[in-house]
C-alpha cells in the first residue's frame, strides 16, 4: 500500500516523533508506514485522515489499483 | 475507535509505565523462582512446608507477571503488537516442536544426557530474542 504520509507531514513541518505523538503510535511505526513496510489498521488510517482533514483514500492508495 | 487509555495520560507515558511494571513483576518472579529453587538447600534445610510456600508464592507472582505482560502488550501500538505476535508465535511453535523432538530423543535413549525443561526454556528465550531483533530491524 502506498501512502502520502511523508509528504503531508513535511507540508506541516512535523517530525516523525510529532506525528507519532498525534496519532498515538511510536516513531518507529510512523517510519515503517512511510517506508511502506507496515500497513496501518483501519482505525489508525481514520485517525490519520481526521488529523490531516482528508479522506483515507487521499492518504492511502492500494498499490494494485494505483 | 481508539480503545487505549492513551488520551487521558499520553500513549507513550502509558507504554513506559506498563514496561516498567512488567520489569518489576519479572524481577519479582525471578527472585521468587531462585528462592524456591535454592531455599530448600541453603535457607530452610528441605522443610516441605517452606518449600510449598515458596513455590506457591512463585506461582502467585508468576500470575501477576502474566497479567502485567498482557497489559504491556495491550499498551503497545499495532506494529509492535504485530511484531510481538509473530515473535511469540514462532517461539511457541519452535518450543513445542523442538522440545517434544528433544524429549523423544531422550526417551529413545539416543541422547546420553537427560532432556531438561531448562534447555527448552533457553531455546525459547533465544528464539524470542532473535525473532524480536530480526522483526524490529526489518521494520526500520
Amino acid at each position: 500500500m502506498k501512502n502520502r504520509l511523508k509528504v503531508l507531514r513535511a507540508e506541516r513541518d512535523w517530525t516523525q516523533a510529532q506525528l507519532a505523538e498525534k496519532l498515538d503510535v511510536s516513531r518507529q511505526t510512523i517510519n515503517a508506514i512511510e517506508k511502506g513496510k507496515f500497513d496501518p489498521s483501519l482505525p489508525l488510517a481514520f485517525r490519520a485522515a481526521r488529523l490531516f482533514g482528508l479522506s483515507i483514500e487521499d492518504i492511502f492508495q492500494d498499490q494494485d489499483s494505483a | 475507535m481508539n480503545d487505549t487509555p492513551s488520551h487521558r495520560e499520553g500513549w507513550q507515558t502509558n507504554v513506559r509505565r506498563q514496561t516498567r511494571r512488567l520489569g518489576y513483576w519479572t524481577a519479582a518472579w525471578l527472585l521468587t523462582m531462585a528462592i524456591a529453587n535454592f531455599g530448600p538447600k541453603f535457607f530452610w534445610d528441605s522443610n516441605d512446608l517452606m518449600t510449598i510456600a515458596a513455590i506457591g508464592l512463585n506461582l502467585l507472582i508468576g500470575i501477576g507477571m502474566i497479567v502485567a505482560n498482557k497489559d504491556h502488550l495491550r499498551s503497545l501500538d499495532e506494529m509492535h503488537q504485530k511484531i510481538q505476535l509473530e515473535a511469540m508465535g514462532l517461539t511457541l511453535g519452535i518450543g513445542l516442536v523442538v522440545g517434544l523432538a528433544y524429549s523423544n530423543l531422550d526417551i529413545a535413549n539416543i541422547v546420553s544426557f537427560d532432556a531438561e525443561i531448562a534447555h527448552v526454556v533457553i531455546l525459547m528465550s533465544l528464539t524470542y530474542l532473535a525473532t524480536l531483533i530480526t522483526l524490529t530491524r526489518k521494520m526500520r
